[in-house]
């Protein structure tokens, strides 16, 4: 096979931008996990079905996901001379109205949830327009993309090609500018020379801790081995936090271009992506993604005419939350079982193999491309001064837009959770926001004008993490919330070290003590201590982080605790054995139907006169709760 | 109900697509259990014996990871999303429906082998909490009055 060469780059680049812009119709269904999820696979074939039936001339493609997951399933259409627009919640219905519209010859714009005129990609900094010839005016009204209140404060890098591109296609990534970073690299740029852009570019490690990744480069250029390895730790496991999920899915050649960058820079020819085992479709992009880099010559020998080999497997997790840690993710890609080891000496070092491996996380690769190809200056000013660049957040739990975000570094808590979130659903009360995953913390209303950088988040007893953002309620038991992480770590933990595997198992049994009413006075300072010892002797940072959900829930709301403990009372409604369903005489209106679902049989009433729910066979599984539409049933 | 291991196949998988290598051991193990929707005694002891390892070995792998398992499992698999922003909204309400409509607990198979019921840790479909799985099937926005409706779906 012939290597890849700049006249090929270009040209490939040439039939990209003819597949994004077509010069004909051109529909993009996003058909990440969670498109497909709320219907868009079936949305896709009816398309299809439909515009062959009106014979309409369309390039139909299916694109990554565009990070507003609460209104999915998202469809882009770009008609000829018109504006791209983005529908949002499409039902079959409506796509059928408007596959009416293209079959007329054009589109009213009804129902469209915001326009696009233009492209721009962070990568190269380019730009496009869509060329707009006769413009309607239903389609004038129809808001910009970035002025919606979602997207106005985001600024993409790890994002970029998300939901603009078809991810099977390398020459829509190399229309965004994709691969020509790989092209500077390798025609101009010494080794030491990108190592030392990574560092200035001050960026830091996406998946957790936040380690500057430049400094992680040059230690493993510079440790001795004959092999050296690049891995990319795909093994997303926290809990609430998908962004890796949504980039291998929806832009797998920024984490591949990463990753042969990293490659050279460090002086290793073979790459490992370990992905999630529950991530079956980011497995099969990111396959197809590393069959045609290596068709267009990106991966194998001599890359560019460049003498520089680099290959790229693919390992499937098991599914432990464990192998997220650097020796326990090695030890998992060698076939054992994924156990962490002491860290006397740096996987950077010695790691896969007892080789010298540099292992980022998946977000970290993709941002690698945008800061070769803009220099370390231009990402360095976004950002804080120790945080630099963007992160992306997944914010979900109780907001009203669940969805990915990518942000710069320093925006504040407040910023992410109103302007963009669009706040608490229900007109309820924002309590607290969970950050880092199961190692990280929940962060109190009151500090909500928080910046938000690695530094500030530890500041407060939380961390960065992956980036999963859970917004909790009024509705939100904290001690719950403690006792659910503890829960998750107590199953997650390999059993290695003492602290972690009987010390979280303790605080367990303590927690659900206090959750089901049992908890004593002295629990608050037993918790207390135990947390101290684990953090300060646990093996690995599963362990060692593990009781930061306790700390910040006892030190933020130490009041739930106590009203658990004391009073023997959950305030926010969850704790089951703390709570009874009653229902209020004044609002029911006798229509059977919380009787009808209740499987003990505990309600009675006769038809349209108020019901009694009876204690002593209510097992409190809330379905009355649920299916009362006259909000008759309270939780006491 | 245990199938009849069928040597062959295990040793294609073994020794053809990943070549005798027990550093493929988990991913041997994973193709095996897709295989047969659990992994058979026999068929570790076939590993083991292929890859010149010990059985405990491929046993303490086998049982270390949680995709991989030791029982045979139904036609079913009801994967109940446990992710951080499924349980605020929810998820345990939507297990215990689960138990009580199938009778058998998070872990267990319903003894006509038609579900098996696990937990999982976030699917990445945060904006559908409470959410399921149903083998391929996605169904989110979950209520507890909605699951036998669904469950009834599957044969």
């Amino acid at each position: 096979m012939s290597y890849a060469t700049i006249e090929k780059l270009n040209s490939l680049k040439e039939s990209g931008l003819k597949r994004i812009y077509p010069g004909r119709i051109k529909i993009n269904v996003g058909m990440a996990t969670c498109g497909i999820s709320t219907g868009a696979g079936r949305l896709y074939d009816q398309l299809l079905e439909e515009l062959e039936k009106f014979k309409i001339d369309a390039l139909v493609a299916r694109s990554g996901c565009l990070g507003f997951c609460q209104i999915e399933p998202l469809i882009d259409i770009t008609f000829p001379g018109y504006p791209k627009l983005i529908y949002s919640r499409v039902t079959p219905d409506q796509l059928s109205g408007i596959v009416k519209e293209l079959a007329d010859g054009g589109l009213t714009g009804k129902g469209a949830l915001a326009r696009v005129t233009e492209d721009s990609s962070s990568v190269d900094g380019s730009m496009r327009d869509y060329p707009l010839t006769g413009i309607i005016e239903g389609i004038k009204d129809i808001p910009l993309i970035s002025d919606l209140g979602f997207y106005k404060k985001q600024l993409k890098i790890a994002l970029n090609n998300c939901g603009l591109i078809d991810p099977d296609s390398i020459e829509e990534y190399i229309a965004r500018g994709g691969y020509y970073p790989l092209y500077k690299v390798l025609s101009g740029l010494k080794p030491e020379e990108v190592v030392d852009e990574i560092k200035k570019s001050g960026l830091r490690g996406r998946g957790g801790g936040g380690f500057p990744t430049g400094i992680k480069w040059e230690t493993c250029r510079n440790a001795k081995g004959e092999s050296k390895y690049i891995i990319c730790n795909a093994d997303e496991g926290d809990p609430g936090a998908y962004m890796d999920r949504s980039i291998m899915e929806g832009d797998p050649h920024s984490v591949i271009e990463g990753m042969i960058i990293g490659g050279y820079a460090i002086g290793s020819s073979q790459g490992y992506i370990y992905v999630r085992n529950e991530y079956p479709l980011a497995v099969k992009k990111c396959r197809i993604a590393i069959d045609k880099a290596h068709e267009c010559g990106f991966l194998g020998e001599n890359i560019f005419g460049s003498g520089f080999n680099f290959d790229i497997k693919i390992s499937r997790g098991g599914g432990a939350f464990v192998c997220g840690e650097s020796t326990a993710l090695m030890a998992s890609l060698e076939g054992k079982i994924g156990r962490p080891r002491a860290k006397y000496i740096h996987t950077v070092k010695r790691g896969f193999r007892d080789s010298p491996s540099n292992l980022n996380n998946v977000e970290t690769w993709a941002n690698v491309p945008t800061i070769i190809s803009r220099g370390s200056g231009w990402y360095k000013k976004i950002g804080t001064e120790k945080s630099a660049g963007t992160k992306v957040f997944s914010v979900v739990g109780k907001i009203n837009n669940t969805g990915l975000v990518e942000v710069p570094m320093g925006i504040s808590l407040r910023e992410i959770i109103y302007d963009i979130g669009g706040g608490i659903p229900g007109g309820k009360r924002f309590k607290a926001v969970q950050t880092g995953g199961p190692s990280g913390g929940c962060i109190p209303e009151r500090l909500i004008d928080l910046s938000v950088d690695f530094d500030e988040l530890t500041k407060v007893g939380s961390m960065m993490g992956s980036g999963g953002m859970i917004v909790m309620d009024e509705n939100t038991c904290m001690v719950d919330i403690a006792r659910y992480f503890i829960d998750f770590l107590k199953d997650e933990s390999c059993g290695k070290c003492v602290p972690c595997r009987e010390g979280i198992y303790r605080l367990h049994e303590i927690l659900t003590g206090i959750c089901n009413g049992e908890g004593k006075e002295e629990d608050i300072d037993l918790l207390l201590e135990m947390s101290r010892s684990i953090k300060m002797t646990a093996l690995c940072g599963l362990g060692s982080t593990s009781p930061n959900s306790i700390l910040t829930t006892l030190e933020y709301f130490r009041d739930e605790y106590e009203a658990h403990i004391i009073d023997k009372k959950c305030p926010a409604g969850v704790c089951k054995a703390l709570i009874t369903y009653t229902i209020d005489p004044e609002k029911c209106t006798g229509c059977v139907r919380c009787a009808k679902e209740c499987p003990q049989e505990a309600i009675s009433g006769e038809k349209k006169t108020p019901h009694v729910i009876h204690q002593e066979k209510c097992i409190k599984c809330g379905v009355c709760f649920e299916v009362c539409n006259f909000k008759s049933v309270v939780i006491n | 109900m245990v199938n009849e291991i069928d040597v062959k196949k295990i040793d294609s998988i073994v020794m053809d697509k990943y070549e005798a290598d027990s550093e493929n051991l988990l991913h041997i193990l994973q193709d095996i259990n897709s295989e047969y929707s659990y992994i058979p005694e026999q068929g570790m002891k076939i590993v083991a014996e292929r890859l010149c390892i010990p059985v405990s070995q491929v046993y303490s792998v086998a049982t270390y990871y949680k995709a991989l398992n030791l029982e045979p499992r139904g036609r079913h698999v009801i994967s109940v999303c446990t992710g951080t922003a499924c349980h605020v909204r929810g998820a345990g309400k939507i297990i215990e429906k689960i138990e009580r409509e199938l009778g058998i607990k998070a872990g267990g198979t319903s003894s006509d082998m038609k579900f098996s019921l696990q937990t999982v840790r976030c699917i990445g479909c945060c904006s559908l909490g409470p959410v399921i799985n149903v083998g391929e099937d996605t169904h989110g926005r979950l209520k507890q009055d909605a699951l036998p409706k669904i469950l009834k779906k599957y044969e």
